[in-house]
């Protein structure tokens, strides 16, 4: 039970580590290419800026999911 | 890493603290079924949000957060999905209700004050009523006697609460039309009793923020008489369509830092998954026991802005 705690504990570790480095890519692309243009449509286009805000968010949890789902299943893959 | 500028609230803020919260509140997400509003709006008011872009940023983190939660729920069979769509109805009329009225709040100018003292109203007798309730259900196992490590395995989906009486008497309500709920054990229930505690719902969603599980989760159970673990699955599925709905409202008032809501999402991803997995280990009334400190930090940490004046 105590190597099998080990292992869990080992491969979420390790889980944390490569989705914190693709997290870290990901909130320059957001912050720096994302942040100016949806601040001058929220400004500019308040409709378009809240579809875009609900269309963003599902998209990027999709996309979040697949990621995280499928890092837990390597690392599985690898500790079985 | 230093402070990030987020040009559309015009506030600075790290992104690891926001990442690191959104880990925090994707974990209860998963495993209480509730958006965790409650610790994230007081704690994005301590980052220096207002409260209306609290509010509106909260409710679009959630709906990324139950998508990864309420995946994982329907792959464990926690998600009535019919009762879900009956209840997104109930709670985007509320949810519409709740955004007006923080708009008429935010013309008065006095939003802060009358949202905090609003919150730390529910979110404490919502603890306190829930501590009660488990510690009562849970006596009453214990004299009921020890189970069996089989029944264990069997009653963990299937659920008891002390109010099992009062929720009787309301499926027993004959207000037409009548609909049936197989997957969550329900044969017959009033329509109107569902949309009545959706929209219940819907109205603190809408001028708290989140997606209002803290109230919604315990009045399945208790009201409508929903196992826990389904309540907490549905609950999730439900506040997708209506937190979508309430972020497009929101966003159109000018109350939504989508940036914020995207960065969050990157931590509870993850959190929600692992809160997720861990619900199959517990049974109903210890999931709603462990889920009492919640409301009440919430609380504590609103009664701290309100007192101290932070960032008011």
């Amino acid at each position: 039970m105590k190597a099998e705690a080990r292992r869990a504990l080992r491969s979420f570790a390790i889980e944390l580590l490569l989705y914190g480095m693709l997290i870290a890519g990901y909130f320059l692309l957001v912050l720096h290419l994302l942040g100016p243009s949806l601040s001058g449509i929220a400004k500019n286009h308040i409709r378009l800026y809240a579809l875009l805000a609900v269309a963003l968010i599902l998209g990027q949890s999709i996309v979040l999911e697949f990621v995280t789902t499928w890092i837990l299943r390597l690392l599985r893959g690898r500790s079985e | 890493m230093i402070a990030m500028f987020f040009p559309i609230s015009g506030v600075e803020i790290n992104p690891i603290y926001l990442a690191v919260l959104g880990f925090l509140i994707g974990l209860m997400g998963g495993f209480f079924g509730v958006g965790g509003s409650f610790i994230a709006g007081p704690m994005l008011r301590v980052l220096g949000l207002p409260w209306n872009f609290a509010v509106g940023t909260d409710l679009a983190h959630i709906v990324g957060t139950s998508v990864v939660a309420a995946k994982r729920h329907r792959a464990l069979g926690n998600v009535d999905l019919r009762l879900g769509l009956i209840m997104a109805l109930g709670t985007i009329g509320g949810a519409e209700i709740g955004a007006q009225s923080i708009q008429a709040l935010k013309r008065a100018g006095n939003i802060n004050f009358v949202v905090s003292v609003i919150s730390i109203a529910i979110y404490s007798s919502v603890a306190v009523f829930m501590i009660w309730e488990s510690f009562l259900t849970l006596r009453a196992q214990r004299k009921g006697g020890r189970k069996t490590k089989d029944q264990k395995t069997k009653s963990k989906k299937s659920d008891e609460t002390a109010f099992q009486h009062i929720t009787s008497k309301i499926h027993r309500l004959q207000l037409w039309p009548m609909v049936s709920l197989p997957v969550s054990g329900i044969k017959s229930i009033s329509l109107w009793t569902i949309l009545i505690v959706s929209f219940f719902g819907g109205i603190l969603s809408g001028f708290l923020g989140g997606g209002a599980g803290y109230i919604r989760m315990p009045l399945m159970v208790y009201v409508l008489g929903v196992p826990t673990h389904l309540a907490v699955g549905t609950d999730l599925f439900e506040i997708i369509i209506s937190a979508s709905y309430g972020t497009f409202s929101h966003a159109i008032k000018g109350n939504v830092d989508i940036l914020i809501a995207l960065v969050m999402q990157t931590g509870a991803a993850i959190g929600a998954q692992i809160g997720a997995i861990s619900t199959q280990y517990f049974a109903g009334p210890k999931i709603r026991l462990a889920f009492v400190p919640l409301p009440l930090i919430g609380a504590a940490i609103v009664l701290y802005t309100l007192l101290s004046g932070h960032k008011a």
